[in-house]
């Protein structure tokens, strides 16, 4: 035996782990499951471990409060060797991370490896993406700038909705009356220290019970999943049918986790890390905050919500959807696992990624969002004000000055919360537009006290020339009867 | 009496150890939970409230919404520039004022005033309010914010130290209700326009108020 094998043995007969340990790695797993549909989870806990490992060299430098976080986060980027890379990996490590539970999820989901008698490993899995998404809103925090300072008004605002608990929770959660030092410390308590900790204790959890019961086989349409029979048959498929975990699945694992490596560092080199945006001073106002990537289809959503529906959705939403996957276990323990033949697992899957990629879609662009700074911005298409009276010219500065475009586009260019208006005249005639603009409604303010007579004369006979060439703008028949019936009366009268 | 019954020397020992140790441990959650729960009130009821100036009347000319930035009166050593917040002060006339909290009533992001169309925007999900800091249009389910004030020796002074939220005790304390020059604006509507079923609401709404 040589030195090491000496020094080996040294150890383990005072640690005793080299058994357990070997029959961990050579525990049999069915030979389907050496598949590339298997290697979220070891993906997802080598990600894992890289956040913690650039979690901690970011924490040589940043310093967790208010007054110095966003410069220390400068210093980082700017000044210190290689910063911006260690940055720039946790930030994307944070996103990958994402990415590979919610695939993870996805993928155990419709291979029915949540039923008998993998039920708690998929609780202990739903807590721990619930602490992903923890890690991924704090670390938002963390990054304090402007989008972390106005991320947490929002927070808070949320919070507050709560019955009769709501302004206790606020404070708790920005540890006091505002937003300040203490919520960045609190934070930091959080992503550094609780959430980590049980991320780490629900992980061997998660595993340990993966080892335990095996990983789940690969899913044939029409084996059905059965409390009594289930363990004898996966016993009797890993006899007959097995091979040990290391080396014969394991290397599929291997080389997922050092390509998903590479590609975080490759994400890191090429965009660099996220922000800091401006300075966290609420007293610059001239701000559009935005969330990180992964939580934009709230973002979309609460744009979306009617306002009445807002607060019941924003409370009770996510308790529902926390219990209906808690609950999913108990509901469909049994049964088929092949996705094959579960068409509602398969659609459901569909409908909320369609959902959730529609609205993150949306969130990039914030259709719902006014342009503060097209009115002054965005120059009124040469097309729309070319042969116009001065009337109607008159119309457009009024247009622009009165903010109108930070809502309606022209030509493309402007907000879009509002509908365009290069059309508008084909589909308003002229007393709809100005019950439109004096009244508002339909999502619009009333312009009736900021505009005068005269203005909202000329507003209109702008609005009024805006429709495509050849197709005639909108008009009341009944309005030229009625102004001809009191032309007659007129020319009556005299007589 | 069989052995079965009787309470060994080593288990009464070992419960008095767990019972000596629930009691510390029960002993212990007081101040941790104290400790914990200090920063809901730091002491007494609205602790974190408290009237501070924003300058003299002199500096916010009539009939104008200006911008004005205040410390809040509640600050720790780190809080760097988060404790400077501002607030949009419109002069109605005379000493007649409306303050209202940067944050927009939906959720939080800071609203600008556009003098211009007389209209509060917010850029995160597009509320709008009007100049007197009712709801336009958009998501917010309510009005702006706004501070309590007084003049006090030619200083416009508000009630501040909470971050306005809508479900905040200060939020319904004072900004709930339709402000009196607002309620006035609201008539001056409804005898300018025939409502529209949106402004009919809002003048019903109002009216209960009143």
């Amino acid at each position: 035996m040589g030195v090491i094998g000496q020094i080996g043995q040294w150890f383990d007969q005072r640690l005793q782990l080299a058994a357990p340990i070997r029959d961990a790695a050579e525990h049999p797993v069915p030979r389907n499951t050496a598949s590339w549909f298997y290697v979220f989870g070891s993906a997802a806990l080598t990600v894992f471990l890289l956040q913690l490992v650039t979690g901690i060299l970011l924490a040589l430098i940043y310093v967790p409060s208010a007054s110095e976080a966003w410069s220390s986060l400068q210093a980082l980027n700017h000044d210190v060797t290689l910063g911006w890379f260690i940055r720039a990996m946790h930030g994307w490590g944070s996103n990958f991370m994402v990415a590979i539970v919610l695939i993870h999820m996805v993928q155990v989901f419709l291979f029915g490896a949540y039923k008998f008698p993998r039920e708690l490993t998929w609780i202990v899995g739903v807590f721990l993406l619930l602490m992903t998404l923890g890690m991924a809103f704090s670390g938002q925090v963390l990054r304090f700038d402007q989008d972390a300072y106005w991320g947490l008004g929002i927070g808070a605002s949320i919070a507050s909705r709560v019955p009769i608990a709501g302004p206790i929770i606020v404070k708790l959660m920005l540890g006091g009356p505002i937003i300040a030092g203490a919520t960045l410390s609190r934070f930091f308590a959080l992503h550094v220290f609780v959430i980590p900790g049980m991320l780490i204790g629900f992980v061997c959890l998660h595993l340990l019970m993966v080892l335990k019961l095996g990983i789940n086989e690969w899913p044939m349409p029409g084996r059905l999943v059965k409390r009594a029979t289930y363990e004898d048959e996966y016993h009797q498929l890993t006899r007959k049918d097995g091979a040990p975990f290391v080396p014969y699945a394991v290397w599929k694992d291997l080389f997922f986790a050092a390509f998903i490596l590479l590609a975080v560092a490759a994400c890191a080199l090429y965009f660099g890390p996220f922000g800091p945006t401006g300075r966290p001073d609420p007293t610059i106002i001239q701000t559009a905050p935005k969330p990180d990537y992964f939580f934009l289809w709230l973002y979309g959503l609460l744009s979306y919500l009617p306002p009445s529906m807002e607060t019941p959705a924003l409370l009770i939403g996510p308790v529902v959807v926390i219990a209906f996957l808690v609950l999913l276990p108990f509901l469909a323990g049994e049964g088929e696992k092949s996705w094959r033949r579960r068409p509602i697992a398969v659609l459901t899957v569909l409908l909320i990624a369609i959902i959730l990629g529609t609205l993150t879609h949306l969130a990039g662009y914030t259709p719902w969002s006014p342009h503060m700074n097209a009115w002054s911005g965005d120059p009124v298409p040469e097309q729309f004000l070319h042969g116009r009276t001065a009337l109607e010219r008159q119309g457009a500065l009024v247009f622009q000055v009165k903010q109108c475009r930070n809502c309606h586009s022209l030509g493309d260019l402007g907000g879009q919360r509002g509908p365009a208006l290069d059309s508008v005249a084909v589909r308003l005639t002229q007393d709809q537009l100005i019950r439109q603009v004096i009244q508002g409604g339909g999502n619009m303010p009333a312009y009736g006290k900021n505009l005068s007579p005269a203005e909202t004369t000329a507003l209109v006979a702008f609005l009024e020339t805006l429709h495509p060439r050849g197709q005639a703008p909108a008009r009341d028949a009944a309005r030229d009867i009625a102004l001809s019936e009191d032309k007659d009366q007129r020319q009556a009268a005299p007589r | 009496m069989s052995n079965e019954n009787l309470v060994s020397r080593r288990g009464f020992f070992m419960k008095m150890g767990i019972l000596f140790n629930g009691l510390v441990a029960a002993a212990l959650t007081v101040p941790i939970v104290g400790y914990l729960l200090s920063c809901i009130t730091r002491g007494r009821a609205n602790a974190y409230l408290s009237w501070v100036p924003l300058g003299p009347v002199s500096e916010f000319p009539e009939g104008e919404t200006r911008l004005a930035t205040f410390r809040n009166p509640y600050v720790t050593p780190t809080d760097g520039k988060t404790v400077d917040t501002v607030c949009w002060v419109r002069r109605v006339e005379g000493e007649q004022f409306q303050v209202f909290a940067i944050n927009c009533a939906h959720l939080g992001c800071p609203v600008r005033w556009f003098p211009q169309s007389g209209l509060f925007m917010c850029p995160c999900h597009g509320g709008a309010y009007y100049r007197d800091g009712s709801r336009a249009s958009g998501p917010p389910e309510r009005g702006l914010f706004e501070y309590p004030y007084k003049v006090q020796d030619g200083m416009v002074t508000i009630q501040a130290g909470e971050l306005p939220t809508p479900g905040s005790p200060t939020a319904s304390l004072f900004g709930n209700k339709a402000p009196c020059g607002a309620r006035n604006e609201l008539v001056s509507i409804e005898s300018k326009l025939s409502a529209s079923s949106e402004t009919n609401a809002l003048l019903r709404k109002t009216k209960t108020w009143a």
